[in-house]
Parts: structure tokens; C-alpha cells; sequence
């Protein structure tokens, strides 16, 4: 509530020239229709679940970095999870489940797209708010419930959900088989479902707004990249949630009704259970064909947030604005055809294999066309270092890194030896958990005057963002080694590999974990300037990045409906920076052409004409927000 | 080696104070003398640009050191036909993604220190380049190609149908072990079992109403004969667990209800092993790579990789489960009974040879 006090105080300063009347607190702050103050609820509850996946992960690293350590000292925090001073098996494996959970879904779908879909949807397309409001604060409020039933599920007697994120059946079907998989997985399973359902009406209010509310003059072509990336994410996520909400039904089922979707010829805790005829390697398909469009789900918003700003501030259009969305809408698409790529030794036929083997690496080109157009964005630029600026320089850095091992595991033959080791590990850390975490800061630090209309201090954002982007190269990059050498995923301790294979990892093991620790530590210098900045901060000019887009000719503290006045007509697209015969380095999207005719191209002369047509929408655009 | 680590760690750690420490200097100083309004930028700025130069620098020493620092103890030499296939795929892979992992990395941090702000300076308006966009399109295209042909090829040798020569080893995954079933020294066939046959001695519930199942033997590790091929049929108890044999690279899940399977040829025999690596107590194992519960770290068995004959030779020491637990005669049906019998050990000298058998028959027939 950090920001509603803050907001408090501010909302007295700014007059509300609409004719909105004053709403009180709760319907301002907590049950808010406004997408802005939505868009907040989403970053601080992302926040605060990035703390808890966070730590979670430190907890584990200490567990296999330092394997013999005593960890007595946990106990008031982990109670009972602790024995003699070592962290219990299970609780070791509930640790890295939840882990994955609340980072995949919790933090880097809804604290990214979740955010900054919603804050800057509207405000970018030139929009008042949301296509329905309700609708936008049902799906918050569905979040936080959400949220709430997992949280809780922590402090279960017999723990959280413990089989892996995945959570594969029979073994999160079966309370017998672990002790995660009674009361913490139904909890499990009735969170997510809450979450899936929000998750559905964020993604169809971004699609109806983005076709809809777009202001005059805003075609589809002069979208700024960010919006492309989230009104494909919003795409993804509704084609592929529901498939997710299937697979976690049939699973309560399965633990609940006594059906057997995914059961089948089990013999467990001495006695043979009756189901037979399910398949788990269905439930593998359905969870997959979410999963893997999940990926995107985190990555997409992310690469858009980071067009955005490496344009503004290598003072350059992005390159290649075309193909970069026609590599988006690529990766959109092949992204639900290449889901079995998770499921080449599963037993699944080998044939399917090697058709998800050519789909997967297809994927890898318009990956790579959009390094290459990040990179030549900087090439000739004049090149501005803000701290959302270098999160962005590491985001392409860790999608690169990350990216390429991708090769090797859509490679079947490859994937034998690799499937389910640190290798993987190191891969998606890389490629989407770090890479989706720097889109997210880059994010925060750039739209932070927008969403509170203060400047985050810089220098703290310098530091912040050199720890950690030293720090997680140097927790992922030496877990391919350990990978290579076949340490699998999910292991309590290597104690099993044998031949000295352990011992000769002990090392890098415990530098991981050093690494893991001091990245996690680093992440207190942004604590500290979010908060400090909201109440303490700079006040923000209304455009200090020098940007082209429509949010930043909205008052610097956005009303309620974003713009006081008339929303503006946009005639340009949103990367003229540097514009050869214009004085200044950018001209914003809602200038004319024929107010630059010392800059237009020849083509964007004929634009002018057109012009007189775009005003005339006036009218239409301001009726459909009469209601 | 840890203090290395811990050195470099300490010079990261320096680094980053040092930056921060200079940017934070110079930009107070800057903040006085210029206004906002002139210059977008801090005096950090070319600090941020020399720092990439800087990580890069130092992070491809350290990527490089790390490799061989690592080499030795990582991508163990494979010991299967098809493992030393896969790992020279992975070498050719590998060196192609390092090639474009450098080149682009580089250019990614080299372009912000050569193009850092500098006043006076315009960047370029340069939006798009079609030529330059086909050829970064193509020129992966065809390495994706390439590389994903070779290891269709690969792929569908490795997946391909095990040779009739094949050894077949049953192996089923339980919480937390594995249980291996060979095929018998005499059909050579396994026989059929059932989850719902399953008991205390009977743990892989082996069905004696099958006659292929008398001659059966199970065994606490696995003996897998050298240069031969051996067909693994993996099966799982309760959920689900993964066949791992790092070294032979093979990896294949057990699911329940779904028997899966995976062939290959070992090539190096667990001796040969313990001579390459110096290591007299060298043993291959059997790990389990899917997520299975709290024992999940510690299911392994071990694997012995025999010459042909050795194996053979162990192949006749081991004695039939049925041998082990006459008891199970008795789910034999009739007209079995006599094939079965042969796998029921004579009784020993000491005892009367006649009640022995009247013993069994009397069991079995009250049994029935």
C-alpha cells in the first residue's frame, strides 16, 4: 500500500479536470477500475513474490552449494522443515517446486505482462482505459485470490506442492507418493485455476483494447513494438491457458473423483491401485502445449519493453520494425506447435520426436533475426546508458546466451544426455528467467516517472544492474558445466552419481550458490530505490527519456482517462529519432507531418493529405467513450 | 581451485564497487557544472559504455577458463555406439553456437562504447536494411538445417527397432530403487507380469502363468555384456522415474502403465573403465532423472559392463526367481506344472527327497 499513501497525497495537487467525480479510497486504490493504479497492483505484488521466489532459491543453494552445512539456523523460519540441522528431503523438493511456480507465474507473467500490459496498453495506443475496467480489476482481484491460496499453501502441515513445477502425474496425483502431493497440491491446483481464469481476462481485455481503443490515426503499423509484444502475448496466453485449466481439471479428477485420465497399472504404498487405461504422457501434452507457449508468454513482453528502449535511447528508429514484429508473429505461432521439444525421452513416439525436433529449431531463426536487429539498433547510435537502458543491453546479452544452448537441446539426439540435468537449467535461466527478469527491470526503470511521476536515482540503478548482470552470468553459466557432466535436476545431493563426480563439482557448486547469494542481496539496492523514489524521488519532467511515444504527452501524473483534454491523433510511427533535417533527436508520435516538412520523407509527404482525415475521427473516437 | 573462485569473485565484486564508486564521484561533480536540459547524460555514462567493454573482456577470459578448467570432469567419455555419435554432434554444435555466441556478444557490447553519447554527435537513421535482414534470416536457416537433418539422422538410428541379437533386460523403477529382470538362461524371454500380481517376494509381480516366465531371473544391479546389443524394456511401479545411464548416454522414462524402451551398445567395459580412469573402484551407475520423491537423489543401482563371456558366465550363476521362491509353483497352472518343476532345485541331501516334493504338490494342490 505503499503507493496508495503516496498517491493520496498527490491527488490533491492534481485537479481532475474530467468530469469523473473524486472516488474514495477503497475504490482508488484497492478495488480499482483505473488500469494505471491495476498495473501497480500487479508490480508490487510481483515484487513481493519475486522476494519470496528469491529466497526460496537461496535456500536450495545453500542446500547443494554447501551440503554440510548446518542450517539450525533457519529454524525459526522454517520450523519443522529443518531436522538436526539439515532441510528436509521433501521440503527440498516443495522448495524448488514453488520456486518455479511462483517465478513462472507469479512474478514473470503476471508481474511482467500483468504490469506493464495494463499500465501501458492504454497509454501507448492512445486509449482512456481498458476495454472494460471491471473486467481488467476482476482479473487483479482473481491474481491476489489466486496468490493468497498459494501463499497459504506454504504453511500446510504437510507442505506445498512438491513434484516439480510441472507437477506430473501419478506423482501429484497421488498422496501416497510424497507428502506435497496431498493438501499442498489441491491447493496448488486450486490456486492456478483462479490464476488461469485472471489470467484469461487480462489477455481478453489487452486483445480488445489494442483492436479497439487505438486513438485515430494509430494503425496497426505505427504501434509502437511494445504493444505488438503484448497483444501477442495476450493472444498466447488465451489460446493456451484454457489447455492448462484442462489439464489441471482432469488432474482433480484424477486425485478427487477416483478417474483415471492419467493413472494407469499402479502399484503404490503396498497395495494396486484400480485405474488403468490413463496415460501420464497425456497429461505431459497438455501441460506442455501451456508450457511451452509460457515461455513466450514471459519472453515476448519482455524483447518489447526492450525494443522500446534501446530505440529511445541509442536515439535510433529500432531496426527492422517489420520484421521485428513478423518475427514476433513467427514465434507466436510456431511457439503451440513445438511443445513436445520437453518430451523427447518421455516414452513418446520417436517419430512425433523428430517432427518437434524440425519445429523447434525453426523457431531459432526469427529468435535470431531479432538479436541481430537489436544489435544493429546500436550500431551508429548515440547511445544514452540508463539504467533501463543497460537492463536492456543485458536482456539481449542473456536471450543471446541463453538462446543459442537452446540449439543443442532442441537437437533429440542431443537432448538424451542433456534432458532433465543443470544444463537444462542453465538454458531456461538464462534464456527466459533471467533475460524475462531484465525486461522487467528495464521496464520498471524506465516507466517508473510514468507510474509515480518521480526519477529512480540512477546511480543505484547503475549498481543495481552490474551486480546483476555479473552475478547471474555468474550463477548460470558455470551450471552448464555441471550439467554436462550429467548431474541431474531436482537432486537433494549428488551423493549417488558416484566416481568422484560429486567431489569434482563441490567447487563450482559452492560458487554458484555464493554467486546466487550475493545476486539476491543485490536486488535489496532496487528495493531500496523503488520505495525511496516513490516518496523521496526526483519529480519526473513529463518526458525525460526524450521518447516519441503517446504516454509521455499525458500529464506526469497521469488522471484518470490519461489525458485531461482530447486524447492526441498519431500520424507517425514511433521511432523517429534522429531524423535527418529535424533539430531535435525525436519527434513524437501525435506531430504531423506537415509540421516537419524539413524532415519528411518523400513518401510521409503524402501522408500529409491524409491528415484532415484523422482529425475527422474525432468525433467517432470521443463517442465510444460516452457510455 | 576454491580460492581461484573465490578470487575471481572478490575481482568481480571489486569491479562492480569501483564502477560504481567513479560514476558516483564523476556524476556529482558533473551535476554541478551542466544543466539537464543540455545534456541527457551523466558523467556514468561512459563509465556504463567502458564497463561493457570491461565485462566483456574479462567474461570472455572467464567463460574460456571456466571450459578448461571444467573439461576434465564434464562430457565424460562416452561408453555406448551411439553416445560417441551424439557427443561429436554436440562438439560440432557446440562450436557453431560458441562462434555466434562470441561474435555477437562482442559487437552487442563493443556497439555501446563505440557509440556511446558524445555531444554534437547524431545517430544514424537507419530503419531497416532488407538485404542485410534476408541475409541474418538465411544464413541461420541453413545452420538450423544442416544441423537439424544431422541429428534427425541421429535421432532415428538411436529410436530405431533394437537388432534381433539384442540382450533384453527388463528394469522397473519403484520409489526408491530399480528392479532388473533378465530374460532367463533358457528361452531367453521375458515373461509377462502384472501390477496386480505384485507382493512382498514378487516385486515386479512376474505372472507364472506365463511359461516364459519360469526361467526368469531378477537381480539387485545390472550386468550388461560389451559390444553387444542390449535392449532396455523400462517400466515404472508407481510414478514416474527416468532410466539414466550417464556414461552410455541413455536416457529413457519409466512411466507406469506404459512400457517405453531404449537400445544401445556398450563399448567400454566397466574394467576398461577403471584402467582409463585410473580409478580402481570405477562403477557405471543407474540414476534416475525424473522427479520421483524424497529418495529421488538416491535411486541408483549399479552397472557392470562385462566382456561377452563374463557375462555369459554370470548369466549362469544366477538362479531363476522361481528357484529362489518355489513357493510360486503353486500360480503355475497344470499344465505347465511340469516344465515348472524343472526350475524347483532338488531338494537338499539332507532332506527326504519324496516328502519334499509331496510337500510342494500337496501346498499346490491345496493352494488351488
Amino acid at each position: 500500500m505503499a503507493t496508495a499513501t503516496l498517491n493520496a497525497t498527490d491527488a490533491h495537487t492534481h485537479e481532475h479536470e474530467h468530469e469523473h467525480h473524486e472516488l474514495g479510497f477503497v475504490q482508488k486504490y484497492i478495488f480499482s477500475e483505473d488500469h494505471k493504479t491495476i498495473a501497480k497492483q500487479y508490480l508490487i505484488s510481483g515484487i513481493i513474490w519475486a522476494f519470496f521466489g528469491g529466497a526460496m532459491s537461496i535456500i536450495f543453494r545453500l542446500q547443494l552449494g554447501f551440503p554440510d552445512m548446518d542450517l539450525t539456523w533457519l529454524k525459526p523460519v522454517l520450523g519443522q522443515w529443518i531436522v538436526d540441522g539439515k532441510l528436509e528431503k521433501e521440503f527440498y523438493l516443495a522448495l524448488v517446486t514453488m520456486h518455479g511456480t511462483i517465478m513462472v507465474f507469479f512474478v514473470l507473467t503476471a508481474g511482467l505482462s500483468g504490469t506493464f500490459s495494463n499500465f501501458l496498453i492504454p497509454l501507448q495506443i492512445g486509449a482512456r482505459d481498458m476495454a472494460s475496467g471491471f473486467i481488467n480489476m476482476l482479473s487483479y482481484w482473481f491474481f491476489f485470490l489466486a496468490s493468497i491460496i498459494m501463499f497459504a499453501s506454504l504453511f500446510t502441515e504437510t507442505g506445498p506442492a512438491s513434484g516439480g513445477w510441472v507437477i506430473y502425474p501419478p506423482l501429484s496425483a497421488l498422496p501416497q507418493a510424497m507428502p506435497g502431493s496431498g493438501l499442498g497440491m489441491t491447493l496448488w491446483l486450486t490456486s492456478m485455476t483462479f490464476f488461469i481464469v485472471s489470467q484469461l481476462m487480462g489477455g481478453i481485455n489487452y486483445i480488445c483494447t489494442v483492436i479497439n481503443l487505438r486513438t485515430r490515426g494509430m494503425s496497426f503499423t505505427k504501434l509502437p513494438l511494445t504493444i505488438w509484444a503484448f497483444f501477442f502475448t495476450a493472444i498466447l496466453g488465451l489460446l493456451s491457458f484454457p489447455v492448462l485449466l484442462s489439464a489441471a481439471l482432469l488432474l482433480i479428477f484424477d486425485r478427487s473423483f477416483g478417474t483415471s485420465f492419467y493413472l494407469s497399472e499402479i502399484y503404490i504404498g503396498g497395495e494396486a491401485l484400480p485405474n488403468v487405461g490413463g496415460s501420464a504422457i497425456l497429461y505431459q501434452h497438455l501441460f506442455w502445449f501451456l508450457g511451452h507457449p509460457e515461455v513466450y508468454i514471459v519472453l515476448l513482453p519482455a524483447l518489447g519493453i526492450t525494443s522500446e528502449i534501446i530505440a529511445t535511447n541509442s536515439r535510433k528508429p529500432i531496426f527492422g520494425y517489420r520484421a521485428m514484429i513478423g518475427s514476433m508473429m513467427g514465434i507466436t505461432m510456431l511457439a503451440f506447435i513445438v511443445w513436445a521439444h520437453h518430451m523427447f525421452v518421455t516414452g513418446m513416439n520417436p517419430f512425433l520426436g523428430s517432427v518437434f525436433m524440425f519445429l523447434t529449431l525453426i523457431i531459432a531463426v526469427p529468435s535470431a533475426v531479432k538479436a541481430f536487429n537489436y544489435i544493429t539498433t546500436l550500431w551508429k547510435g548515440n547511445i544514452i546508458f540508463t539504467p533501463a537502458m543497460l537492463f536492456s543491453i543485458g536482456l539481449v546479452s542473456l536471450f543471446i546466451s541463453g538462446g543459442l544452448t537452446g540449439i543443442i537441446l532442441g537437437n533429440a539426439a542431443l537432448d538424451i544426455n542433456l534432458h532433465d540435468t543443470y544444463f537444462v537449467v542453465a538454458h531456461f535461466h538464462l534464456v527466459m528467467g533471467a533475460a524475462s527478469f531484465f525486461g522487467l527491470m528495464a521496464g520498471v526503470y524506465h516507466w517508473f516517472p510514468k507510474m509515480f511521476g518521480k526519477m529512480m536515482n540512477k546511480n543505484m540503478g547503475y549498481a543495481h544492474f552490474w551486480a546483476t548482470f555479473i552475478g547471474v552470468y555468474c550463477v548460470f553459466f558455470p551450471m552448464h558445466y555441471v550439467g554436462l557432466a550429467g548431474f541431474p535436476r531436482r537432486y537433494y545431493s549428488f551423493t549417488a552419481l558416484g566416481n568422484g563426480r560429486m567431489e569434482a563439482f563441490i567447487d563450482m557448486n559452492m560458487f554458484i550458490s555464493i554467486a546466487a547469494i550475493l545476486t539476491f542481496t543485490a536486488q535489496v539496492i532496487f528495493v531500496i530505490n523503488f520505495v525511496y523514489s516513490i516518496f523521496k524521488g526526483k519529480t519526473a519532467p513529463q518526458n525525460p527519456w526524450n521518447s516519441t511515444t503517446l504516454e509521455w504527452t499525458t500529464p506526469v501524473e497521469p488522471v484518470h482517462g490519461n489525458w485531461p483534454g482530447e486524447i492526441p491523433a498519431v500520424y507517425r510511427w514511433a521511432y523517429d529519432y534522429s531524423k535527418p533535417g529535424s533539430a531535435v533527436d525525436f519527434i513524437p508520435q501525435n506531430v504531423p507531418y506537415s509540421a516537419t516538412p524539413e524532415s519528411n520523407l518523400p513518401e510521409e509527404n503524402d501522408e500529409i493529405a491524409h491528415e484532415k482525415d484523422i482529425e475527422d475521427l474525432l468525433d467517432i473516437q470521443n463517442s465510444s467513450y460516452s457510455h | 581451485m576454491t580460492y581461484l573462485i573465490g578470487l575471481l569473485s572478490v575481482i568481480f565484486l571489486i569491479l562492480a564497487i569501483m564502477i560504481v564508486n567513479k560514476s558516483m564521484a564523476l556524476s556529482k561533480g558533473i551535476q554541478g557544472t551542466e544543466t539537464d536540459a543540455d545534456v541527457p547524460v551523466d558523467g556514468a555514462n561512459n563509465l556504463n559504455a567502458i564497463g561493457f567493454i570491461i565485462f566483456l573482456v574479462l567474461g570472455s577470459i572467464g567463460a574460456a577458463w571456466s571450459f578448461f578448467h571444467a573439461r576434465p570432469d564434464f562430457l565424460p567419455v562416452a561408453a555406448s555406439e551411439h553416445g560417441v555419435k551424439t557427443d561429436s554432434m554436440f562438439w560440432i554444435s557446440m562450436g557453431v553456437i560458441t562462434f555466434a555466441f562470441f561474435v555477437t556478444n562482442a559487437l552487442l557490447f563493443v556497439f555501446p562504447f563505440l557509440y556511446r553519447y558524445k555531444k554534437g554527435n547524431v545517430a544514424t537513421f537507419y530503419p531497416v536494411n532488407h538485404k542485410l535482414e534476408l541475409i541474418w534470416t538465411v544464413i541461420p536457416a541453413i545452420v538450423m538445417a544442416v544441423l537439424v537433418f544431422t541429428g534427425w539422422r541421429t535421432w532415428r538410428d538411436i529410436t530405431s527397432q533394437a537388432p534381433g541379437n539384442a540382450v533384453v533386460i527388463e528394469v522397473t523403477g519403484h520409489q526408491f530403487g530399480w528392479y532388473v529382470r533378465y530374460a532367463g538362461n533358457d528361452d531367453n524371454k521375458l515373461g509377462n507380469n502384472n501390477y496386480k500380481l505384485i507382493d512382498n517376494t514378487n516385486s515386479i509381480g512376474i505372472d507364472f502363468t506365463d511359461e516364459k516366465s519360469f526361467d526368469d531371473f531378477t537381480a539387485n544391479e545390472m550386468h550388461i555384456p560389451k559390444g553387444v546389443p542390449v535392449l532396455l524394456k523400462i517400466k515404472a511401479q508407481d510414478v514416474l522415474h527416468s532410466v539414466y545411464l550417464p556414461y552410455q548416454r541413455v536416457k529413457m522414462d519409466a512411466v507406469p502403465g506404459m512400457p517405453t524402451k531404449f537400445w544401445f551398445v556398450p563399448t567400454i567395459s566397466t574394467d576398461e573403465m577403471r584402467y582409463k580412469t585410473g580409478n580402481p573402484d570405477f562403477n557405471y551407475k543407474l540414476n534416475c532423472t525424473e522427479i520421483c520423491g524424497s529418495g529421488h537423489f538416491g535411486m541408483a543401482i549399479t552397472v557392470f559392463v562385462d566382456e561377452p563371456d563374463e557375462y555369459a558366465a554370470w548369466c549362469k550363476q544366477q538362479k531363476p526367481f522361481l528357484t529362489q521362491n518355489p513357493d510360486y509353483l503353486a500360480k503355475v497352472p497344470e499344465k505347465f506344472k511340469t516344465k515348472a518343476q524343472k526350475y524347483i532345485e532338488a531338494p537338499v541331501v539332507e532332506t527326504d527327497s519324496t516328502t519334499a516334493t509331496e510337500t510342494v504338490t500337496a501346498g499346490t494342490a491345496s493352494l488351488r
